[in-house]
Protein backbone atom coordinates (compact mmCIF):
# COMPACT_ATOMS: atom_id res chain seq x y z
CA UNK A 1 0.00 0.00 0.00
CA UNK A 2 2.76 2.44 1.05
CA UNK A 3 4.90 1.43 -1.89
CA UNK A 4 1.97 1.89 -4.24
CA UNK A 5 1.27 5.46 -3.19
CA UNK A 6 4.98 6.33 -3.29
CA UNK A 7 5.16 4.99 -6.82
CA UNK A 8 2.04 6.99 -7.69
CA UNK A 9 3.69 10.16 -6.35
CA UNK A 10 6.92 9.51 -8.30
CA UNK A 11 5.05 8.98 -11.56
CA UNK A 12 3.00 12.11 -10.92
CA UNK A 13 6.16 14.16 -10.41
CA UNK A 14 7.78 12.77 -13.58
CA UNK A 15 4.67 13.41 -15.68
CA UNK A 16 4.15 16.88 -14.24
CA UNK A 17 7.82 17.76 -14.91
CA UNK A 18 7.52 16.79 -18.58
CA UNK A 19 4.30 18.78 -18.94
CA UNK A 20 5.70 21.92 -17.28
CA UNK A 21 8.96 21.91 -19.27
CA UNK A 22 7.05 21.42 -22.52
CA UNK A 23 4.68 24.27 -21.74
CA UNK A 24 7.07 26.92 -20.34
CA UNK A 25 8.10 28.54 -23.66
CA UNK A 26 4.51 28.55 -24.92
CA UNK A 27 3.12 30.14 -21.77
CA UNK A 28 6.05 32.57 -21.76
CA UNK A 29 5.38 33.69 -25.34
CA UNK A 30 1.66 34.15 -24.67
CA UNK A 31 2.51 36.08 -21.51
CA UNK A 32 5.02 38.35 -23.34
CA UNK A 33 2.55 38.97 -26.15
CA UNK A 34 -0.16 40.08 -23.71
CA UNK A 35 2.04 42.54 -21.84
CA UNK A 36 1.43 46.19 -22.69
CA UNK A 37 4.32 47.34 -24.95
CA UNK A 38 5.83 49.50 -22.19
CA UNK A 39 5.83 46.54 -19.78
CA UNK A 40 7.37 43.96 -22.12
CA UNK A 41 10.72 44.39 -20.36
CA UNK A 42 9.31 44.00 -16.84
CA UNK A 43 11.04 40.61 -16.53
CA UNK A 44 7.96 39.00 -14.97
CA UNK A 45 6.93 35.52 -16.07
CA UNK A 46 3.25 36.49 -16.08
CA UNK A 47 1.88 39.87 -17.18
CA UNK A 48 0.75 42.32 -14.50
CA UNK A 49 -1.76 43.89 -16.89
CA UNK A 50 -3.18 42.39 -20.04
CA UNK A 51 -3.23 44.31 -23.32
CA UNK A 52 -3.76 43.34 -26.94
CA UNK A 53 -1.66 46.20 -28.31
CA UNK A 54 1.05 43.84 -29.58
CA UNK A 55 -1.51 41.96 -31.66
CA UNK A 56 -3.08 45.18 -32.94
CA UNK A 57 0.28 46.50 -34.11
CA UNK A 58 0.89 43.26 -36.05
CA UNK A 59 -2.17 43.78 -38.22
CA UNK A 60 -2.07 47.57 -38.39
CA UNK A 61 -1.75 49.07 -41.85
CA UNK A 62 -3.44 46.22 -43.69
CA UNK A 63 -1.72 43.92 -46.11
CA UNK A 64 0.51 46.64 -47.60
CA UNK A 65 2.03 48.04 -44.44
CA UNK A 66 1.74 45.32 -41.84
CA UNK A 67 5.03 43.46 -41.41
CA UNK A 68 3.14 40.28 -40.64
CA UNK A 69 0.02 39.77 -42.81
CA UNK A 70 1.79 39.14 -46.13
CA UNK A 71 4.35 36.71 -44.62
CA UNK A 72 1.51 34.88 -42.89
CA UNK A 73 -0.35 34.50 -46.21
CA UNK A 74 2.92 33.41 -47.87
CA UNK A 75 3.56 30.83 -45.17
CA UNK A 76 0.08 29.36 -45.44
CA UNK A 77 0.01 29.20 -49.24
CA UNK A 78 3.56 27.88 -49.60
CA UNK A 79 3.12 25.21 -46.91
CA UNK A 80 -0.26 24.13 -48.32
CA UNK A 81 1.02 23.95 -51.93
CA UNK A 82 4.05 21.96 -50.78
CA UNK A 83 1.77 19.58 -48.89
CA UNK A 84 -0.62 18.96 -51.78
CA UNK A 85 2.15 18.38 -54.35
CA UNK A 86 4.35 16.32 -52.01
CA UNK A 87 1.48 14.04 -50.99
CA UNK A 88 0.45 13.52 -54.62
CA UNK A 89 3.99 12.62 -55.74
CA UNK A 90 4.71 10.58 -52.63
CA UNK A 91 1.45 8.61 -52.91
CA UNK A 92 2.24 7.58 -56.47
CA UNK A 93 5.77 6.53 -55.53
CA UNK A 94 4.73 4.81 -52.31
CA UNK A 95 2.01 2.88 -54.12
CA UNK A 96 4.56 1.58 -56.62
CA UNK A 97 7.03 0.70 -53.87
CA UNK A 98 4.47 -1.00 -51.61
CA UNK A 99 2.54 -2.85 -54.31
CA UNK A 100 4.63 -3.43 -57.40
CA UNK A 101 7.83 -5.34 -58.08
CA UNK A 102 10.27 -3.42 -60.25
CA UNK A 103 14.00 -2.95 -60.65
CA UNK A 104 15.28 0.15 -58.88
CA UNK A 105 12.87 -0.01 -55.94
CA UNK A 106 15.62 -0.40 -53.36
CA UNK A 107 17.58 2.36 -55.06
CA UNK A 108 14.67 4.78 -54.67
CA UNK A 109 14.24 3.92 -50.98
CA UNK A 110 17.99 4.23 -50.35
CA UNK A 111 18.05 7.51 -52.29
CA UNK A 112 15.15 8.89 -50.25
CA UNK A 113 16.97 7.93 -47.05
CA UNK A 114 20.14 9.64 -48.32
CA UNK A 115 18.18 12.83 -49.05
CA UNK A 116 16.70 12.74 -45.55
CA UNK A 117 20.31 13.04 -44.34
CA UNK A 118 21.36 15.63 -46.91
CA UNK A 119 22.54 18.99 -45.47
CA UNK A 120 20.24 21.69 -46.94
CA UNK A 121 22.95 24.36 -46.62
CA UNK A 122 24.90 22.51 -49.33
CA UNK A 123 22.19 23.33 -51.87
CA UNK A 124 21.57 26.93 -50.79
CA UNK A 125 24.38 28.51 -52.85
CA UNK A 126 23.65 26.69 -56.12
CA UNK A 127 19.89 27.27 -55.72
CA UNK A 128 20.47 30.97 -55.02
CA UNK A 129 22.48 31.23 -58.25
CA UNK A 130 20.13 29.03 -60.33
CA UNK A 131 16.93 30.67 -59.06
CA UNK A 132 18.27 34.14 -59.89
CA UNK A 133 19.20 32.96 -63.37
CA UNK A 134 15.80 31.43 -64.16
CA UNK A 135 13.61 33.91 -62.28
CA UNK A 136 12.55 31.70 -59.35
CA UNK A 137 14.37 33.80 -56.74
CA UNK A 138 11.90 35.40 -54.29
CA UNK A 139 8.89 33.51 -55.71
CA UNK A 140 6.57 30.84 -54.26
CA UNK A 141 7.88 28.04 -56.52
CA UNK A 142 11.42 28.98 -55.50
CA UNK A 143 10.59 27.82 -51.97
CA UNK A 144 8.05 25.10 -52.82
CA UNK A 145 10.58 23.17 -54.94
CA UNK A 146 13.24 22.73 -52.22
CA UNK A 147 10.52 22.01 -49.63
CA UNK A 148 9.20 19.25 -51.89
CA UNK A 149 12.64 17.72 -52.22
CA UNK A 150 13.30 17.61 -48.51
CA UNK A 151 9.82 16.50 -47.42
CA UNK A 152 9.33 13.75 -50.01
CA UNK A 153 11.60 11.20 -48.27
CA UNK A 154 9.59 11.42 -45.03
CA UNK A 155 6.28 11.37 -46.93
CA UNK A 156 7.35 8.34 -48.99
CA UNK A 157 8.51 6.37 -45.92
CA UNK A 158 5.32 7.13 -44.00
CA UNK A 159 3.09 6.26 -46.95
CA UNK A 160 4.95 3.05 -47.82
CA UNK A 161 4.50 1.92 -44.22
CA UNK A 162 0.77 2.70 -44.37
CA UNK A 163 0.23 1.26 -47.85
CA UNK A 164 1.80 -2.05 -46.85
CA UNK A 165 -0.97 -2.50 -44.27
CA UNK A 166 -3.77 -2.08 -46.81
CA UNK A 167 -5.38 -5.41 -47.74
CA UNK A 168 -4.04 -6.50 -51.12
CA UNK A 169 -7.05 -8.63 -52.04
CA UNK A 170 -9.41 -5.70 -52.46
CA UNK A 171 -7.28 -4.20 -55.20
CA UNK A 172 -6.96 -7.56 -56.95
CA UNK A 173 -10.70 -8.09 -56.62
CA UNK A 174 -11.27 -4.75 -58.31
CA UNK A 175 -8.90 -5.74 -61.11
CA UNK A 176 -10.68 -9.08 -61.50
CA UNK A 177 -13.92 -7.13 -61.81
CA UNK A 178 -12.37 -5.31 -64.75
CA UNK A 179 -10.80 -2.23 -63.19
CA UNK A 180 -7.52 -1.03 -64.67
CA UNK A 181 -4.54 -0.74 -62.28
CA UNK A 182 -5.14 3.05 -62.28
CA UNK A 183 -8.83 2.63 -61.39
CA UNK A 184 -7.89 0.10 -58.74
CA UNK A 185 -5.58 2.75 -57.31
CA UNK A 186 -7.99 5.70 -57.32
CA UNK A 187 -11.22 3.88 -56.43
CA UNK A 188 -10.02 1.26 -53.97
CA UNK A 189 -6.65 2.18 -52.54
CA UNK A 190 -7.03 5.96 -52.20
CA UNK A 191 -10.03 5.81 -49.81
CA UNK A 192 -8.27 3.14 -47.73
CA UNK A 193 -5.06 5.12 -47.80
CA UNK A 194 -6.62 8.47 -46.84
CA UNK A 195 -5.70 8.25 -43.12
CA UNK A 196 -2.05 7.56 -43.97
CA UNK A 197 -2.04 10.37 -46.51
CA UNK A 198 -3.49 12.71 -43.92
CA UNK A 199 -0.73 11.78 -41.46
CA UNK A 200 1.96 12.35 -44.08
CA UNK A 201 0.30 15.65 -45.00
CA UNK A 202 0.53 16.93 -41.40
CA UNK A 203 4.24 16.07 -41.24
CA UNK A 204 4.99 17.72 -44.60
CA UNK A 205 3.01 20.83 -43.66
CA UNK A 206 4.90 21.19 -40.37
CA UNK A 207 8.22 20.73 -42.18
CA UNK A 208 7.44 23.49 -44.71
CA UNK A 209 5.93 25.72 -42.01
CA UNK A 210 9.09 25.37 -39.90
CA UNK A 211 11.79 26.03 -42.50
CA UNK A 212 14.04 29.03 -41.96
CA UNK A 213 17.25 28.44 -43.97
CA UNK A 214 15.68 28.40 -47.46
CA UNK A 215 13.21 31.10 -46.45
CA UNK A 216 15.93 33.63 -45.63
CA UNK A 217 18.29 32.54 -48.43
CA UNK A 218 15.92 32.40 -51.40
CA UNK A 219 13.66 35.38 -50.69
CA UNK A 220 14.39 39.10 -50.54
CA UNK A 221 11.02 40.75 -49.93
CA UNK A 222 7.49 40.25 -48.68
CA UNK A 223 6.64 38.85 -52.12
CA UNK A 224 7.46 35.38 -50.83
CA UNK A 225 9.09 35.73 -47.41
CA UNK A 226 7.52 33.35 -44.91
CA UNK A 227 6.85 33.99 -41.21
CA UNK A 228 10.03 32.45 -39.74
CA UNK A 229 12.16 34.63 -42.05
CA UNK A 230 9.98 37.70 -41.52
CA UNK A 231 10.35 37.33 -37.72
CA UNK A 232 14.13 37.61 -38.08
CA UNK A 233 13.67 40.95 -39.87
CA UNK A 234 11.03 42.38 -37.52
CA UNK A 235 11.72 45.87 -36.25
CA UNK A 236 9.97 47.84 -33.55
CA UNK A 237 7.46 50.58 -34.30
CA UNK A 238 10.37 52.97 -34.23
CA UNK A 239 13.99 51.91 -34.32
CA UNK A 240 14.21 52.69 -30.59
CA UNK A 241 11.57 50.26 -29.34
CA UNK A 242 12.30 46.57 -29.01
CA UNK A 243 10.22 44.36 -31.31
CA UNK A 244 10.00 41.74 -28.52
CA UNK A 245 6.25 42.23 -28.01
CA UNK A 246 5.45 42.05 -31.74
CA UNK A 247 7.65 38.99 -32.23
CA UNK A 248 5.96 37.28 -29.28
CA UNK A 249 2.48 38.10 -30.64
CA UNK A 250 3.39 36.90 -34.15
CA UNK A 251 4.92 33.76 -32.63
CA UNK A 252 1.68 33.04 -30.76
CA UNK A 253 -0.39 33.52 -33.93
CA UNK A 254 1.68 31.00 -35.90
CA UNK A 255 2.13 28.58 -32.98
CA UNK A 256 -1.21 28.12 -31.27
CA UNK A 257 -3.21 26.84 -34.31
CA UNK A 258 -0.45 24.33 -35.13
CA UNK A 259 -0.26 23.10 -31.54
CA UNK A 260 -4.03 22.63 -31.40
CA UNK A 261 -3.87 20.74 -34.68
CA UNK A 262 -0.94 18.59 -33.51
CA UNK A 263 -2.73 17.73 -30.28
CA UNK A 264 -5.96 16.84 -32.10
CA UNK A 265 -4.13 14.42 -34.37
CA UNK A 266 -1.43 13.28 -31.96
CA UNK A 267 -1.87 9.55 -32.51
CA UNK A 268 -1.46 9.96 -36.26
CA UNK A 269 1.63 12.13 -35.84
CA UNK A 270 3.30 9.68 -33.49
CA UNK A 271 2.66 6.79 -35.86
CA UNK A 272 3.86 8.88 -38.80
CA UNK A 273 7.05 10.08 -37.14
CA UNK A 274 8.05 6.58 -36.14
CA UNK A 275 6.83 4.72 -39.25
CA UNK A 276 9.82 5.60 -41.38
CA UNK A 277 12.42 5.16 -38.70
CA UNK A 278 11.55 1.65 -37.55
CA UNK A 279 11.88 0.32 -41.06
CA UNK A 280 15.01 2.39 -41.78
CA UNK B 1 7.75 -27.36 -74.64
CA UNK B 2 5.62 -24.87 -76.48
CA UNK B 3 2.72 -25.44 -74.11
CA UNK B 4 4.87 -24.77 -71.06
CA UNK B 5 6.41 -21.68 -72.67
CA UNK B 6 2.96 -20.31 -73.45
CA UNK B 7 2.36 -18.33 -70.22
CA UNK B 8 5.72 -16.65 -70.37
CA UNK B 9 5.15 -13.99 -73.07
CA UNK B 10 1.93 -12.94 -71.39
CA UNK B 11 3.54 -12.93 -67.94
CA UNK B 12 6.57 -10.98 -69.04
CA UNK B 13 4.33 -8.56 -70.87
CA UNK B 14 2.47 -8.05 -67.64
CA UNK B 15 5.73 -7.71 -65.73
CA UNK B 16 6.97 -5.18 -68.24
CA UNK B 17 3.83 -3.09 -68.03
CA UNK B 18 4.03 -3.31 -64.25
CA UNK B 19 7.63 -2.04 -64.38
CA UNK B 20 6.55 0.78 -66.68
CA UNK B 21 3.66 1.75 -64.39
CA UNK B 22 5.96 1.62 -61.34
CA UNK B 23 8.52 3.87 -62.98
CA UNK B 24 5.85 6.26 -64.17
CA UNK B 25 4.47 6.50 -60.64
CA UNK B 26 7.91 7.07 -59.11
CA UNK B 27 9.17 9.52 -61.73
CA UNK B 28 7.69 12.78 -60.31
CA UNK B 29 9.01 12.10 -56.81
CA UNK B 30 12.42 10.96 -58.04
CA UNK B 31 12.80 14.00 -60.31
CA UNK B 32 11.71 16.37 -57.54
CA UNK B 33 14.20 14.81 -55.12
CA UNK B 34 17.12 14.85 -57.55
CA UNK B 35 16.41 18.36 -58.89
CA UNK B 36 17.38 20.02 -55.63
CA UNK B 37 20.05 17.59 -54.39
CA UNK B 38 22.10 15.77 -57.01
CA UNK B 39 22.24 18.61 -59.53
CA UNK B 40 22.92 21.43 -57.03
CA UNK B 41 25.62 19.49 -55.18
CA UNK B 42 27.33 18.87 -58.53
CA UNK B 43 26.93 22.55 -59.34
CA UNK B 44 28.31 23.44 -55.89
CA UNK B 45 31.44 21.41 -56.66
CA UNK B 46 31.85 23.34 -59.94
CA UNK B 47 31.33 26.68 -58.19
CA UNK B 48 33.72 25.75 -55.40
CA UNK B 49 36.58 25.43 -57.91
CA UNK B 50 36.12 28.98 -59.13
CA UNK B 51 36.59 32.46 -57.86
CA UNK B 52 33.05 33.88 -58.02
CA UNK B 53 32.17 36.90 -55.95
CA UNK B 54 28.91 38.48 -57.10
CA UNK B 55 30.07 41.82 -55.70
CA UNK B 56 33.14 41.72 -57.99
CA UNK B 57 31.90 39.91 -61.11
CA UNK B 58 34.85 41.04 -63.23
CA UNK B 59 37.39 38.95 -61.29
CA UNK B 60 36.24 35.41 -61.71
CA UNK B 61 37.74 32.25 -63.08
CA UNK B 62 38.93 28.74 -62.37
CA UNK B 63 41.13 28.56 -59.29
CA UNK B 64 41.31 24.81 -58.69
CA UNK B 65 41.40 23.87 -55.01
CA UNK B 66 42.38 27.35 -53.81
CA UNK B 67 39.01 27.94 -52.10
CA UNK B 68 39.40 24.70 -50.14
CA UNK B 69 42.95 25.65 -49.22
CA UNK B 70 41.77 29.05 -48.01
CA UNK B 71 39.02 27.53 -45.85
CA UNK B 72 41.02 24.65 -44.40
CA UNK B 73 43.86 26.99 -43.45
CA UNK B 74 41.54 29.55 -41.84
CA UNK B 75 41.05 29.49 -38.11
CA UNK B 76 37.36 30.38 -38.55
CA UNK B 77 36.50 27.07 -40.25
CA UNK B 78 38.09 25.02 -37.47
CA UNK B 79 36.47 27.15 -34.74
CA UNK B 80 33.08 26.74 -36.41
CA UNK B 81 33.61 23.02 -36.91
CA UNK B 82 34.47 22.69 -33.23
CA UNK B 83 31.36 24.73 -32.28
CA UNK B 84 29.13 22.58 -34.46
CA UNK B 85 30.59 19.32 -33.14
CA UNK B 86 30.37 20.64 -29.57
CA UNK B 87 26.69 21.59 -29.84
CA UNK B 88 25.99 18.34 -31.70
CA UNK B 89 27.67 15.98 -29.20
CA UNK B 90 26.38 17.66 -26.03
CA UNK B 91 22.80 18.13 -27.24
CA UNK B 92 22.49 14.64 -28.71
CA UNK B 93 23.94 13.10 -25.53
CA UNK B 94 21.46 14.98 -23.32
CA UNK B 95 18.61 14.16 -25.71
CA UNK B 96 19.47 10.47 -25.63
CA UNK B 97 19.32 10.30 -21.83
CA UNK B 98 16.21 12.49 -21.53
CA UNK B 99 14.55 10.85 -24.53
CA UNK B 100 15.13 7.40 -23.01
CA UNK B 101 13.71 8.57 -19.68
CA UNK B 102 10.61 10.00 -21.37
CA UNK B 103 10.19 6.89 -23.52
CA UNK B 104 10.32 4.73 -20.38
CA UNK B 105 7.76 6.99 -18.67
CA UNK B 106 5.45 6.73 -21.70
CA UNK B 107 5.94 2.96 -21.82
CA UNK B 108 5.72 2.12 -18.14
CA UNK B 109 3.49 4.83 -16.66
CA UNK B 110 0.49 3.37 -14.86
CA UNK B 111 -1.45 6.52 -15.73
CA UNK B 112 -0.97 9.80 -17.56
CA UNK B 113 0.58 8.32 -20.70
CA UNK B 114 -1.63 10.56 -22.81
CA UNK B 115 -0.49 13.65 -20.91
CA UNK B 116 3.16 12.83 -21.59
CA UNK B 117 2.55 12.15 -25.27
CA UNK B 118 0.60 15.39 -25.59
CA UNK B 119 3.37 17.28 -23.81
CA UNK B 120 6.19 15.97 -25.97
CA UNK B 121 4.35 16.89 -29.14
CA UNK B 122 4.16 20.58 -28.17
CA UNK B 123 7.84 21.29 -28.93
CA UNK B 124 7.49 19.33 -32.18
CA UNK B 125 4.67 21.63 -33.35
CA UNK B 126 6.58 24.85 -32.65
CA UNK B 127 8.66 26.54 -35.34
CA UNK B 128 12.36 26.29 -34.41
CA UNK B 129 12.79 30.04 -34.91
CA UNK B 130 9.85 30.73 -32.58
CA UNK B 131 11.27 28.42 -29.90
CA UNK B 132 14.65 30.12 -30.26
CA UNK B 133 13.03 33.54 -29.74
CA UNK B 134 11.09 32.28 -26.72
CA UNK B 135 14.25 31.03 -25.00
CA UNK B 136 16.24 34.08 -26.05
CA UNK B 137 13.66 36.42 -24.50
CA UNK B 138 13.54 34.23 -21.39
CA UNK B 139 17.33 34.45 -20.87
CA UNK B 140 17.87 38.03 -22.11
CA UNK B 141 18.81 40.28 -19.14
CA UNK B 142 16.38 43.01 -20.21
CA UNK B 143 13.17 41.00 -20.84
CA UNK B 144 13.80 37.61 -19.30
CA UNK B 145 12.56 35.99 -16.12
CA UNK B 146 15.37 33.43 -15.89
CA UNK B 147 17.76 35.74 -14.03
CA UNK B 148 15.20 36.13 -11.26
CA UNK B 149 15.14 32.40 -10.58
CA UNK B 150 16.94 31.23 -7.44
CA UNK B 151 20.66 30.32 -7.78
CA UNK B 152 21.07 32.54 -10.87
CA UNK B 153 22.79 35.92 -10.65
CA UNK B 154 20.38 38.76 -11.42
CA UNK B 155 22.80 40.39 -13.85
CA UNK B 156 23.95 37.22 -15.64
CA UNK B 157 24.61 38.14 -19.28
CA UNK B 158 23.92 34.79 -20.98
CA UNK B 159 24.68 35.96 -24.52
CA UNK B 160 27.79 37.87 -23.46
CA UNK B 161 30.02 34.81 -23.21
CA UNK B 162 30.78 31.88 -25.48
CA UNK B 163 29.90 28.93 -23.28
CA UNK B 164 26.95 30.57 -21.54
CA UNK B 165 25.58 31.25 -25.05
CA UNK B 166 26.18 27.60 -25.90
CA UNK B 167 24.33 26.56 -22.74
CA UNK B 168 21.19 28.42 -23.86
CA UNK B 169 21.56 27.27 -27.49
CA UNK B 170 21.94 23.63 -26.43
CA UNK B 171 19.00 23.93 -24.04
CA UNK B 172 16.76 25.26 -26.81
CA UNK B 173 17.89 22.50 -29.18
CA UNK B 174 17.32 19.82 -26.53
CA UNK B 175 13.87 21.19 -25.73
CA UNK B 176 12.86 21.24 -29.38
CA UNK B 177 14.13 17.83 -30.47
CA UNK B 178 14.01 15.51 -27.44
CA UNK B 179 10.38 14.60 -28.34
CA UNK B 180 11.49 13.14 -31.66
CA UNK B 181 14.19 11.10 -29.90
CA UNK B 182 11.69 9.92 -27.25
CA UNK B 183 9.15 8.79 -29.86
CA UNK B 184 11.76 6.88 -31.87
CA UNK B 185 13.04 5.19 -28.71
CA UNK B 186 9.49 4.36 -27.61
CA UNK B 187 8.90 2.68 -30.98
CA UNK B 188 11.94 0.48 -30.27
CA UNK B 189 10.87 -0.13 -26.69
CA UNK B 190 7.45 -1.55 -27.55
CA UNK B 191 9.03 -4.22 -29.77
CA UNK B 192 10.72 -5.86 -26.75
CA UNK B 193 8.95 -9.00 -25.58
CA UNK B 194 7.57 -8.29 -22.10
CA UNK B 195 8.03 -11.96 -21.14
CA UNK B 196 11.76 -11.28 -20.98
CA UNK B 197 11.16 -8.81 -18.14
CA UNK B 198 8.87 -11.24 -16.34
CA UNK B 199 11.47 -13.98 -16.59
CA UNK B 200 14.23 -11.64 -15.35
CA UNK B 201 12.01 -10.52 -12.45
CA UNK B 202 11.43 -14.14 -11.47
CA UNK B 203 15.21 -14.66 -11.55
CA UNK B 204 15.58 -11.75 -9.13
CA UNK B 205 17.00 -9.10 -11.47
CA UNK B 206 16.71 -5.52 -10.19
CA UNK B 207 15.05 -2.81 -12.26
CA UNK B 208 18.48 -1.39 -13.17
CA UNK B 209 19.74 -4.84 -14.22
CA UNK B 210 16.64 -5.38 -16.36
CA UNK B 211 17.30 -2.00 -18.01
CA UNK B 212 21.01 -2.57 -18.73
CA UNK B 213 20.84 -6.31 -19.57
CA UNK B 214 17.56 -6.46 -21.52
CA UNK B 215 16.32 -3.03 -22.59
CA UNK B 216 19.58 -1.47 -23.75
CA UNK B 217 20.99 -4.42 -25.74
CA UNK B 218 17.68 -5.13 -27.47
CA UNK B 219 17.20 -1.47 -28.27
CA UNK B 220 20.62 -0.97 -29.87
CA UNK B 221 19.23 -0.78 -33.43
CA UNK B 222 16.49 1.70 -32.40
CA UNK B 223 19.01 3.77 -30.44
CA UNK B 224 21.44 3.88 -33.37
CA UNK B 225 18.72 4.90 -35.83
CA UNK B 226 17.55 7.67 -33.48
CA UNK B 227 21.16 8.78 -32.90
CA UNK B 228 21.90 8.82 -36.62
CA UNK B 229 18.94 11.03 -37.47
CA UNK B 230 19.46 13.39 -34.56
CA UNK B 231 23.25 13.62 -35.00
CA UNK B 232 22.96 14.60 -38.66
CA UNK B 233 20.15 17.00 -37.81
CA UNK B 234 22.21 18.56 -35.01
CA UNK B 235 25.24 18.93 -37.31
CA UNK B 236 23.13 21.17 -39.53
CA UNK B 237 22.26 23.47 -36.59
CA UNK B 238 21.39 26.88 -38.00
CA UNK B 239 18.05 28.39 -36.92
CA UNK B 240 18.65 28.50 -33.16
CA UNK B 241 22.16 29.98 -33.39
CA UNK B 242 21.11 32.46 -36.09
CA UNK B 243 18.30 33.83 -33.92
CA UNK B 244 20.12 33.77 -30.58
CA UNK B 245 23.61 35.06 -31.33
CA UNK B 246 23.95 35.17 -35.11
CA UNK B 247 27.39 33.65 -34.50
CA UNK B 248 28.56 36.34 -32.05
CA UNK B 249 30.88 35.36 -29.14
CA UNK B 250 32.48 32.65 -31.31
CA UNK B 251 29.30 30.59 -31.45
CA UNK B 252 29.11 30.34 -35.25
CA UNK B 253 28.26 26.91 -36.73
CA UNK B 254 29.48 25.65 -40.11
CA UNK B 255 26.00 26.14 -41.61
CA UNK B 256 26.06 29.79 -40.54
CA UNK B 257 29.56 30.17 -42.01
CA UNK B 258 28.26 28.79 -45.32
CA UNK B 259 25.23 31.10 -45.20
CA UNK B 260 27.39 34.15 -44.44
CA UNK B 261 29.73 33.44 -47.35
CA UNK B 262 26.97 32.59 -49.82
CA UNK B 263 24.10 34.92 -49.03
CA UNK B 264 25.52 37.75 -46.92
CA UNK B 265 28.84 38.16 -48.76
CA UNK B 266 27.68 36.72 -52.11
CA UNK B 267 30.99 34.88 -52.39
CA UNK B 268 29.68 31.83 -54.25
CA UNK B 269 33.11 30.26 -54.76
CA UNK B 270 34.22 30.21 -51.11
CA UNK B 271 30.65 29.57 -49.89
CA UNK B 272 30.24 26.58 -52.18
CA UNK B 273 33.51 25.14 -50.96
CA UNK B 274 32.16 25.42 -47.39
CA UNK B 275 28.95 23.70 -48.57
CA UNK B 276 30.90 20.84 -50.13
CA UNK B 277 33.00 20.42 -46.98
CA UNK B 278 29.80 20.27 -44.88
CA UNK B 279 28.41 17.68 -47.28
CA UNK B 280 31.58 15.59 -46.86
CA UNK B 281 31.31 15.82 -43.04
CA UNK B 282 27.67 14.68 -43.12
CA UNK B 283 28.60 11.86 -45.46
CA UNK B 284 31.36 10.70 -43.10
CA UNK B 285 29.07 10.81 -40.04
CA UNK B 286 26.37 8.87 -41.91
CA UNK B 287 28.95 6.35 -43.15
CA UNK B 288 30.21 5.64 -39.63
CA UNK B 289 26.67 5.19 -38.31
CA UNK B 290 25.44 3.03 -41.18
CA UNK B 291 28.46 0.73 -40.76
CA UNK B 292 27.76 0.51 -37.03
CA UNK B 293 24.07 -0.04 -37.72
CA UNK B 294 24.77 -2.75 -40.29
CA UNK B 295 26.91 -4.85 -37.96
CA UNK B 296 24.54 -4.32 -35.02
CA UNK B 297 21.64 -5.50 -37.10
CA UNK B 298 23.61 -8.61 -38.05
CA UNK B 299 24.47 -9.28 -34.40
CA UNK B 300 20.90 -8.71 -33.32
CA UNK B 301 19.49 -11.21 -35.77
CA UNK B 302 18.41 -14.37 -33.93
CA UNK B 303 20.40 -17.43 -34.93
CA UNK B 304 22.78 -15.26 -36.97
Amino acid sequence: MGRGSREYALWSIAILAVLVVALIPVVWLISLSLKPPEAVADQRFLPANISFDNYKSLFEGGIDNSPFIKPLINSILIALSTTVIAITFASFAAYAIARLEFPGKRLILAGALAIAMFPPISTVGPLFDMWRAIGLYDTYPGLIIPYLTFSLPLAIYVLVAFFREIPWELEQAAQVDGATPFQAFTKVIVPLAAPGMFTAAILVFIFAWNDFLFAISLTSSDASRTVPAALAFFTGESSFTQPTGSIAAAAVVVTVPIIVFVLLFQRRIVSGLTAGAVKG
Amino acid sequence: MEASAQPHPAASQRTRSEHRLAWLLCAPAVIAMLAVTAYPIGYAVVLSLQQIDLRFPEISGFVGLDNYGAILSSELWWTDLFNTAFVMVISVAIELVLGMAIALVMYRAIFGRGVVRTSVLIPYGIITVVAAFAWQFAFAPDTGFVNHLPLIADDMDWFGGRFSSFAVIIMAEVWKTTPFMALLLLAGLVTIDSQLYEAAKVDGATAWQRFTRITLPLMKPAILVALLFRTLDAFRVFDTIFIMTRGAQDTESVSILGFNQLISRLNLGLGSAVSVLIFICVFLIAFVFVRGLGTRLEEGRPGG
